[in-house]
């Protein structure tokens, strides 16, 4: 199936390219989870990084050596199955004892948590990659989200669209990723969570695309500092962040 | 005509549901005249609200057929209502696109003496309108992802579709055997007809809806490789540009409408059509006449340019609708909104595969043209940025152009060239 990943034209692999890991698009991919996955292949392009790109399904083995793991949303189902599944499979806990950069969205997040809530609202265990716990609330969180991002970080503030029912909780290993300005997030006033090089997030689907800064962040752990990006490049992203904030009386 | 689902008798309607269904009708027509909108939900409302029963004694007595789906619910309507009106039957229908229980009220009150109705439905109101209609015939299109910030999840839907048509033991169901979760969804209905009416979007099965394990294909057919469920026997098959008949006859399926997907929904209409004895030539020269749905596929001039109208609203729709566009150099004019009939989410950009739009004039416009922009510039689609559709004309200052909009963009470029089309 997903052979065909949708990328801008041909990618180079040489020894040193970054190697992206799209885990499970068959079960967590409900609305445009590609994009994430297209923002790191043009960002790491625009300053000449190669990218080597692996979608695994579920009923393929996860690979231990990528560099970065990319989880999307999914249904309550297909999250449940998807839990089940990466914790048989065990690549991705590899990965991240490794030290692997792994970046998960709505389901995902919850997902790589200790416990999140199933279809019937029953306590599902998750991968323990990050010290969080989710559970439902009474109403579903769904609009637009601004956060603003831990500052110790250094990424401009969070934009993008929230779409579940979640509520999270962090133990002590884990950092609040953003405190939220607008929207609803973690339940708590905060938004997603961070520790080492694990980060989840509420913001649903294509969270990079408005948030570049986000993209840099995860490419920049895995190969140092980066160059900067011809600003021609960027105008367009700029102004779309520029509009979605204003549409939330922000600005960037 | 012989019909194979038996005719009720029709009682009238009580005194109350009588001044309900005329109040909203002057409503209707109030609506229209003022310029608010076509009158078809406005009348269904306030009738609602006069006799919350309405749409029940309405339907009573009727051969009610619902048809839902993701995608192509206001055509494969008005191609069944073209079929059964073959004979000059009159058929009741919210033409469109009206889908909520308002909508369905006024087609039904601005069509009293239709024995039969033909009507779109919602794909979440599907089992409230079923209970409420008591429908002989529902069709089942397809099911994929499409507005996911009101709409339900799509496993979901399709869980409550397979209990409401479970309960409906009196229904018969028409469906789509090659979307394997609307084929789970009719797997218990008491009666089915399967169609082989295609799948081109494949990014919401993956996996089996019964046990969740990874489907397995082989050409058309479909299985789990875990459980049972698998593509059921099919009675109709669309075989590229032939449908199929249950007695293995094959007719061409010539539609003045573009398309695999309009194929597709004409040979669902056939289905539909045949439960009613209409056979598959009576049935195709009715649907041939179809030639623009709602402003779906209108042609219409603007400065010179022929324009060729084009609705999609959703990944599934994308796909379909790029597979019908007209060959390069031909410009593509592209329009979103985020309203709320659009979904305020626009992250299904990213869903579809706008590569094929390379090395082609692309034009952008819409309320979200900065995120369409945003999407085509990652994909490496060139492309400019215009106000709208005269813009987007002088620009391209070619002598034809493709419009493809989602649902309210879509009715704004109309409302730019007239209610005309």
């Amino acid at each position: 199936m997903h052979d065909n990943l949708g990328l801008p034209g041909p990618v180079p692999g040489p020894a040193a390219a970054i190697r992206l890991v799209w885990v499970y698009p068959d079960l967590l991919s409900t609305y445009g989870d590609r994009g994430n996955l297209l923002v790191l292949v043009r960002r790491a392009g625009l300053r000449g990084m190669a990218v080597e790109v692996a979608g695994v399904n579920s009923d393929q083995q996860v690979p231990g050596d990528g560099d970065i793991y990319l989880l999307g949303g999914g249904e309550d189902l297909p999250q449940v199955l998807a839990a089940r599944r990466l914790r048989a499979d065990g690549g991705l806990a590899a990965a991240a004892s490794r030290g692997a950069v792994i970046f998960a969205v709505c389901a995902g997040y919850q997902i790589i948590g200790a416990e999140f809530a199933g279809a019937e609202g029953e306590a599902v265990p998750g991968l323990g990659l990050l010290d969080i716990r989710s559970s439902r609330g009474e109403q579903r969180a769904v609009g637009e989200i601004t956060a603003e991002v831990d500052p110790g970080l250094g990424v401009p503030r969070l934009t993008g669209f929230e779409n579940h029912q979640g509520v999270t909780w962090r133990g002590p290993a884990a950092r609040p990723l953003a405190a939220v300005l607008d929207g609803v997030g973690n339940g708590d006033g905060t938004e997603g969570a961070y520790g080492g090089r694990v980060i989840g997030t509420y913001l649903h689907g294509p969270a990079l695309v408005r948030n570049p800064g986000l993209a840099d962040l995860l490419l920049g752990w895995v190969a140092g500092p980066l160059p900067p990006v011809d600003p021609r490049q960027e105008e367009l992203v700029r102004q779309l962040r520029t509009e979605r904030l204003a549409s939330r009386g922000a600005t960037a | 005509m012989n019909p194979r689902v038996p005719p009720p008798r029709r009682p009238g309607l009580p005194l109350r549901a009588r001044l309900a269904t005329t109040v909203g009708g002057a409503a209707g027509r109030a609506s229209r005249l003022a310029g608010r909108g076509d009158g078809s939900v406005i009348g269904g409302v306030i009738g609602l609200r006069l006799k919350p029963d309405l749409l029940r004694l309405l339907a009573r007595g009727r051969q009610v057929v619902l048809v839902t789906g993701t995608n192509g619910k206001t055509t494969t309507t008005r191609l069944i209502t073209a079929a059964l009106g073959a004979d000059g039957q009159q058929v009741a229908s919210n033409a469109f696109g009206a889908n909520m229980e308002a909508g369905l009220v006024s087609a039904l009150a601005r069509a009293p003496d239709a024995a039969m109705a033909v009507l779109e439905v919602d794909e979440k109101h599907m089992p409230a309108m079923l209970e409420a209609t008591g429908a002989r015939v529902v069709a089942l299109l397809n099911l994929s992802r499409d507005q996911m910030d009101r709409a339900a999840e799509i496993w979901m839907l399709a869980r409550r579709w397979r209990a409401a048509l479970a309960a409906a033991q009196g229904c018969h169901v028409i469906a789509n055997a090659d979307d394997p979760l609307v084929a789970w969804a009719a797997g218990q209905a008491g009666k089915v007809t399967w169609v082989a009416a295609g799948q081109r979007w494949h990014d919401d099965s993956w996996c089996c809806p019964q046990c969740g394990s990874h489907l397995r294909r082989d050409g058309d057919h479909w299985y789990c490789g875990e459980c049972s469920n698998r593509r059921p026997a099919v009675s109709w098959v669309l075989a590229g540009d032939q449908v199929i008949d249950p007695a293995d006859r094959s007719w061409p399926a010539g539609l003045d409408l573009p398309g695999r997907a309009n194929r597709s929904n004409a040979v669902m209409a056939l289905a539909v059509a045949d439960l009613f004895g209409i056979s598959v030539p009576q049935a195709m020269a009715a649907l041939q006449h179809v030639r623009s749905v709602a402003g779906r596929y209108t042609q219409a001039s603007r400065r010179g340019c022929a324009l060729r109208l084009l609705l999609a609203k959703n990944p599934a729709g994308w796909l379909e609708t790029l597979d019908i566009l007209a060959p390069p150099p031909v410009p593509v004019l592209l329009a979103v909104n985020a309203q709320g009939p659009d979904g305020r989410d626009t992250s299904w950009l990213w869903d579809v595969d706008y590569r094929r739009l390379r090395g082609r004039p692309v034009l952008v416009t819409g309320e979200r043209r900065t995120d369409l922009a945003v999407r085509l510039e990652a994909d490496e689609v060139a492309f400019r940025v215009v106000g709208g559709i005269d813009e987007a004309v002088d620009l391209a200052r070619a002598a034809s152009m493709e419009v493809v909009a989602n649902y309210t963009a879509f009715q704004q470029v109309r409302a730019v060239l007239g209610r005309t089309v």
